[in-house]
């Protein structure tokens, strides 16, 4: 359903710098499958997603949507994807219907075919009782929503998710995964997603974790996470600097600091602890076993935390697509 | 083709409900060149001994009429192009940019929309004509929709291709110091062309609002100092180069 082959995106900084904001990515996507790319922001996610959906020219390789290329089709393209993007793209002076039907006039549906559409879609989402107030009065989680309900509406093959739930509380996050999954049962829709968010990238079937413009590894979400290895033990010591030394001398792991305490990854974690906590020499506050997430196997493979990074490299990369976007 | 016309209507519609739906936006729009209609045309008129045809009060307000129609047009034309920078602010031009019609059409949908919220506002100022001794028939209504949606359009244009170099709102003062004031000032709306200083004088004749300004003279008060033929090829050829330019512009965005 998609097809992604080395693609890539430069952005020419002030001076004469370039700056690569996705450095050669490739990927395939089945169709009926929940793709998630997952990684912190700035790594390249939301440009990958701009080259796909045809709104930024790639500086070179190629990719295929629903068969058609994005540099030389763009209008069959557009035509197969929805998408939700990142931040709010509603006009907050129209109302909700008024919304859709800009949207379903501007994809050419007919006029019949656009209102059944459209009652149907908003009674999905639940908005249907506030159809007609402006969107200017909406919660952040029914704009979300609304803008679910808008990518939709044309019945495209393929429905992009840029960050769809930064922001939204829990509750709103995880009503909004419900209406995803409902539509892919029922329509068979690809969804390509990117989050930083693990527990919402469990959604995927397939995973990318890209960074710095590279995907670093890809595949199911237990598939990654087996590569974290065994289990991962976590401890808050008195001397956290001390315990850290003592599992690096006597067993010698690679520790990692994380919060306020330390994590090591074992074989079998259940088995190990007991025997560890016999051996220890120091004060322990707190120590667990718990299985890898999506978070270790980020950390594993980039050696560092997926919230921890700088929002600098975002805003840099936002301000070149400002200046671009002058031209 | 049919879905590029449809996206153009589409665009053209959005605009249009926004402006019938901002009726603060009209009341604000409608304002100001009454303001400088009645107070500055009134102050004017008596307060300097300049000779007008008619040579009363009458005889200045009726002059400045149709320039004041012409200052409406010129603020609502460039303020509804300049919109496309606030929309790609709040995100809602990202879209417009996916969806499947050409970007030509975008620009196209977008001058239009901009073109006929102008000449609204400038039937708005309409009203005034009795206030002004100005008498205004249907035969001159039919000719002035018309004359105001092409004046319109040419600078709502024009303010698409300013919108391109905007990056944000706030750019929106130099837009109006730079561009609107200074075409306004110098298109005659004010005061006659015909006795300037020289350096003056070439200023106004190279801003194409005084052509657009002559025309709607021209059409409400039978006066003017070009002849319609000249006035109506300098604004369509202005118009032209920029719609053409906001196209080229359009089609080149990315994001």
């Amino acid at each position: 359903m998609i097809i992604a082959e080395n693609l890539r995106k430069e952005f020419k900084a002030k001076k004469g710098e370039i700056i690569q904001a996705v450095k050669g990515v490739s990927f395939h996507v089945r169709r009926g499958e929940i793709f998630g790319f997952l990684g912190p922001n700035g790594a390249g996610k939301t440009t990958t997603i701009n080259m796909l959906c045809t709104l930024l020219r790639p500086t070179s390789g190629r990719a295929l949507l629903n068969g058609y290329d994005v540099t030389e089709q763009p209008h069959s393209v557009r035509r197969s994807i929805g998408l939700v993007f990142q931040d709010p793209s509603l006009d907050e002076r129209l109302t909700a219907w008024e919304n859709l039907e800009f949207h379903g006039m501007i994809y050419g549906m007919t006029r019949l075919h656009r209102r059944r559409e459209i009652d149907k879609i908003l009674s999905m989402v639940e908005l249907d009782k506030r159809k007609d107030d402006l969107v200017k009065t909406f919660s952040g989680g029914m704009r979300r929503r609304l803008e679910i309900a808008r990518g939709l509406l044309h019945n495209p093959e393929i429905l992009f998710l840029d960050e769809p739930t930064l922001g939204l509380d829990p509750q709103t996050r995880s009503h909004i995964w419900g209406y995803l999954h409902q539509l892919r049962k029922e329509n068979h829709i690809t969804i390509f997603l990117t989050t930083h968010y693990m527990d919402e990238a469990e959604n995927s079937d397939s995973i990318a974790i890209i960074d710095h413009g590279e995907i670093v590894a890809l595949g199911t979400p237990e598939g990654l996470k087996e590569k974290v290895g065994g289990d991962i033990i976590y401890l808050k010591a008195a001397d956290n600097k001390k315990a850290a030394e003592f599992v690096k001398r006597t067993y010698g792991y690679d520790v990692k600091n994380g919060g306020d305490g330390i994590s090591f990854e074992v074989e079998h974690g259940e088995e190990f602890l007991p025997s560890f906590i016999k051996n220890t020499d120091f004060e322990i506050h707190s120590v667990g076993v718990r299985r890898p997430t999506l978070e270790d196997v980020f950390l594993k493979l980039t050696g560092h935390a997926i919230r921890e990074e700088s929002v600098d490299f975002m805003e840099s990369i936002r301000a070149h697509v400002r200046v671009k976007r002058r031209g | 083709m049919s879905n590029n016309l449809m996206g153009i209507y589409t665009i053209w519609l959005r605009d249009l409900r926004r402006f019938l739906r901002d009726k603060s936006r009209i009341v604000g729009a409608t304002v100001q060149p009454v303001l400088f209609l009645l107070f500055l045309g009134t102050g004017l008129s008596k307060g300097l001994t300049i000779s007008f045809p008619g040579d009363d009060q009458a005889g200045y307000l009726t002059f400045i009429y149709p320039g004041i129609i012409g200052m409406s047009i010129l603020f609502t034309s460039v303020f509804s192009a300049i919109s496309i920078v606030w929309d790609r602010e709040v995100g809602f031009l990202k879209e417009v940019m996916v969806a499947p019609i050409a970007r030509w059409a975008v620009a196209i949908g977008k001058a239009l929309g901009g073109s006929t919220v102008a000449m609204f506002q400038g039937a708005v100022m309409l009203i005034f004509a009795p206030l002004v001794g100005v008498k205004i028939g249907l035969g001159t209504i039919l000719i002035l929709i018309p004359l105001m949606l092409f004046v319109g359009l040419s600078l709502t244009s024009m303010g698409i291709v300013a919108a391109a170099y905007m990056n944000s709102m706030q750019g929106f003062t130099v837009i109006m110091n730079f561009i609107m004031l200074p075409m306004f000032f110098l298109s005659g709306a004010m005061f006659p062309i015909s006795k300037l200083p020289l350096w003056l004088g070439v200023l106004v004749r190279i801003n194409p609002l005084t052509y657009g300004v002559d025309l709607l003279r021209s059409a409400t008060i039978t006066m003017n100092h070009f002849s319609v033929a000249v006035d109506i090829g300098v604004v369509g050829t202005f118009g032209l180069i920029m719609t053409a330019l906001a196209v080229i512009m359009f089609s080149r965005q990315e994001g």
